[in-house]
């Protein structure tokens, strides 16, 4: 299949832009000016500024003599090319691969995707009248090649879809300024008479070679197909993606479940038939009044089953804002991994870790709560209380260590250690007394002292005296003393845990 | 002619019994080493595939809770499988489940930012039959909520927990049980100093088809034993 490129000259994009967002200045004459060696150089001038003879590159105060009710606005670097990256997003709609052309135009890989709105002609007149409808005035060109597209987008007059194979003919009447030359060369060329492709192109490349460097040669060879060349797209393309067009603006709920439903379908029918499943996709919806926005799941293991990635969606419903209505869903798996190749019913309700079905539960929680909040423990070599169980993902599934249960630790531990006031009669005994939170526990029963040192390479301070105490009502706490005994220095107790 | 009647009366409470999900023992065959207190369940089997509702007022009512239900975990998780362990405001120190014979790394523990998401994720968890059993620390429980936890669970069998913290109003709720835990003090060999083993009053207030009451367990061996009420000592602060 022979490929298709489509390049869009905005002619007046800047200027376009201006009117777009300020209705009223449409029609009038003004331009777009940047100081340069303290003159302010037009940038960009309006369709009815140029009638006037104002171009791009003439001082204000020239153009101001021409017309004098023109307005001038500051021009802010960059701007074209942001402008230009939200067209290519806008034009997504009608083919993935897009690349920027700066300063004014765009180029899109359109093989394969003009069919879809009834052949090449339609397709165009679609996205030119959608285009003007928002105010962009839009030279459009398809061709067989870049080169081609882009000359003929730029200066010719008419026939601006030209036939596959008709892309040599369509190039030679056109002026060596449609082969993207610098500004030097095109003037060489102009000097010499050549102002037609027709009347170089078929001289020996060693002699346009000598003349014109190899610019000249590379420019017509891409432009004729003899030579390759590649088009960067904009945005990578995700190999795993399905589209939704919706002949109606989509606004309730059960419209958008039904699309939505309907894609992941046919997503995991692809996947399943290639043995993948998903771990990220992305909802991305485009509504009618140019705005877009997406949702985003994420699995714990690949997964190709409709209703559970189905279920993951939505629970982020709430999050879509149809507005006046959707006109596009685009369901994209930007995270494919080779799924194993399980008997769903086999497994089912069979317990354990790796049962798809508890990944399935984690991923419902993770959707809801975030993904910080789901904690499996492994055993880590700390004496220190706090660092005993190490927090980890819980889909990791090894266990390195033993859990150790030879020192008894309280089943409910403070996050703080909390300061009490502890009555100790003899040193480094127990408590006879505490009080906490107002309330004075008298101990009956104790164990300890249990010393557990600090970690001085991880952190300072003083080591910890832990009794296990019993009080006159059965409640047993887990308390100890920071640092030596010391009769000169008040001593600081806490409490850090309730045992069962 | 009345031993018939009786018979007949009986047959149909067991079937009744088995309609409701409670399994006969011969069948259901776990033993949950609670001693006596097994008695007080219908058909003598802790009943799995239900909800059970503990209330705690205090924080060391929430550790002995936590005690009891570590020790019925033990068992329920014994042919593999895992535990989900939803909370707010999480307490739970993992290593020390260990010594209830429950391995912490065969928990999941999911800390919720938000109280409203609790019962959700415990709603969740109890229809995933892959999960053996789901513990909840929540405050408020109204009825409308436990009768939604425990349809959950009617389709499903996982057994729930539901640990009340800091409960100041009881409520009436569609749980198959309602336990009141308290530490008591616990006992040593004559003469012996130190505490012992954990030990705890539990009160089952509400069992549906069983026979309420009260008894004193102490967790030995990693199993539940049950023992005769802590006498006053003989003598007091005897390590000193």
């Amino acid at each position: 299949m022979p490929k298709r490129f489509l390049s869009l000259w905005f002619r007046y994009l800047l200027t376009d832009w201006k009117a777009v967002r300020q209705p009223e200045l449409r029609g009038k004459p003004f331009v777009f000016a940047e100081p340069n060696h303290g003159r302010l150089i037009v940038k960009a001038a309006t369709a009815t500024a140029q009638q006037f003879g104002i171009e791009e590159g003439m001082t204000v105060a020239d153009a101001k003599v021409i017309a004098p009710d023109l307005t001038v606005f500051d021009h802010k670097k960059g701007r074209e090319i942001k402008l230009l990256g939200g067209l290519a997003e806008w034009c997504l709609r009608y083919t993935p691969l897009i690349m920027l052309d700066p300063p004014d135009g765009l180029l899109l890989d359109i093989t394969g995707c003009a069919h879809l709105r009834g052949g090449e002609r339609e397709y165009l007149k679609d996205m030119i009248t959608r285009l003007k409808d928002i105010g962009y005035d839009v030279r459009p060109a398809i061709a067989d090649t870049i080169g081609c597209a882009w000359g003929v987008a730029r200066c010719a007059q008419k026939g601006l879809i030209v036939p596959e194979g008709g892309h040599r003919n369509a190039l030679m009447p056109l002026p060596p300024s449609a082969l993207r030359l610098p500004m030097d060369l095109l003037m060489k060329l102009q000097n010499l008479g050549l102002d037609k492709v027709s009347s170089f192109v078929h001289m020996p490349h060693s002699v346009l070679r000598r003349r014109f460097q190899k610019e000249l040669v590379l420019r017509l060879l891409q432009a004729l197909g003899q030579e390759e060349e590649f088009l960067i797209p904009l945005k990578e393309t995700v190999p795993y993606s399905e589209r939704l067009e919706c002949l109606e603006p989509v606004r309730t709920r059960e419209a958008i479940e039904i699309a939505v439903f309907k894609l992941l379908d046919a997503l995991c029918k692809r996947l399943y038939g290639e043995g993948k499943g998903l771990r990220q996709s992305e909802l991305i919806w485009f509504r009618i009044d140019g705005k877009k926005g997406q949702i985003a799941i994420g699995t714990s293991q690949a997964s190709n089953r409709t209703d559970h990635l189905f279920k993951l969606f939505s629970l982020k419903f709430d999050q879509i804002e149809p507005a006046l209505g959707i006109e596009l869903f685009v369901l994209e798996a930007s995270l494919v991994e080779a799924v194993n190749d399980k008997q769903a019913g086999l497994w089912a309700g069979k317990p354990g870790l790796e049962s798809e079905e508890i990944a399935e539960l984690i991923d419902r929680i993770m959707g809801r709560i975030g993904n910080e909040g789901i904690r499996r423990y492994q055993p880590s070599e700390h004496y220190w209380p706090e660092r005993a169980a190490a927090p980890g993902g819980h889909e990791d599934n090894r266990i390195d260590g033993e859990w150790w249960n030879d020192r008894p630790r309280p089943i409910q531990l403070l996050e703080q250690p909390e300061l009490i006031q502890a009555m100790a009669l003899t040193p480094d005994y127990p408590p006879k007394m505490f009080t906490y939170r107002g309330k004075r526990h008298v101990i009956v029963a104790a164990d300890g002292p249990e010393r557990i040192e600090r970690e001085w390479w991880l952190d300072p301070g003083e080591h910890r005296d832990y009794y296990v105490v019993e009080d006159e009502e059965g409640g047993r706490y887990w308390l100890f003393r920071s640092g030596h005994y010391d009769s000169k220095e008040q001593q600081l107790w806490y409490l850090h845990g309730y045992f069962a | 002619m009345a031993g018939e009647k009786q018979a007949i009366i009986n047959k149909l409470r067991q079937d009744i019994l088995a309609w409701e999900g409670f399994k006969p023992a011969a069948i259901g065959g776990a033993h949950f080493g609670l001693g006596p207190l097994e008695a007080a369940f219908p058909n003598k089997v802790f009943p799995t595939g239900a909800i059970h509702e503990f209330i705690s007022g205090r924080p060391v009512e929430t550790a002995a809770c936590g005690g009891i239900i570590a020790g019925i975990l033990r068992v329920l998780l014994e042919k593999g499988g895992i535990c989900v362990w939803v909370s707010y405001t999480r307490r739970i120190y993992p290593p020390a489940l260990k010594r209830f014979g429950l391995n912490p790394d065969r928990v999941i523990f999911v800390d919720v930012p938000l109280q409203k998401d609790v019962l959700w994720v415990m709603e969740e968890a109890l229809k995933c039959q892959g999960v053996a059993a789901v513990v909840c620390e929540t405050h408020e429980l109204s009825f409308m909520e436990s009768r939604r936890l425990q349809l959950a669970v009617e389709q499903s069998h996982v057994t729930g927990f539901v640990l009340r913290k800091d409960v100041k109003k009881e409520n009436t709720t569609a749980c198959v049980s309602r336990w009141y835990v308290q530490p008591v003090r616990s006992q040593l060999r004559a003469g012996m100093p130190g505490v012992g083993l954990p030990r705890w009053q539990v009160d089952l207030t509400k069992i549906r088809n069983g026979t309420p009451g009260t008894w004193t367990l102490e967790w030995c061996q990693h199993q539940f034993r049950t023992v005769t009420p802590f006498t006053a000592p003989e003598k007091l602060h005897r390590y000193a």
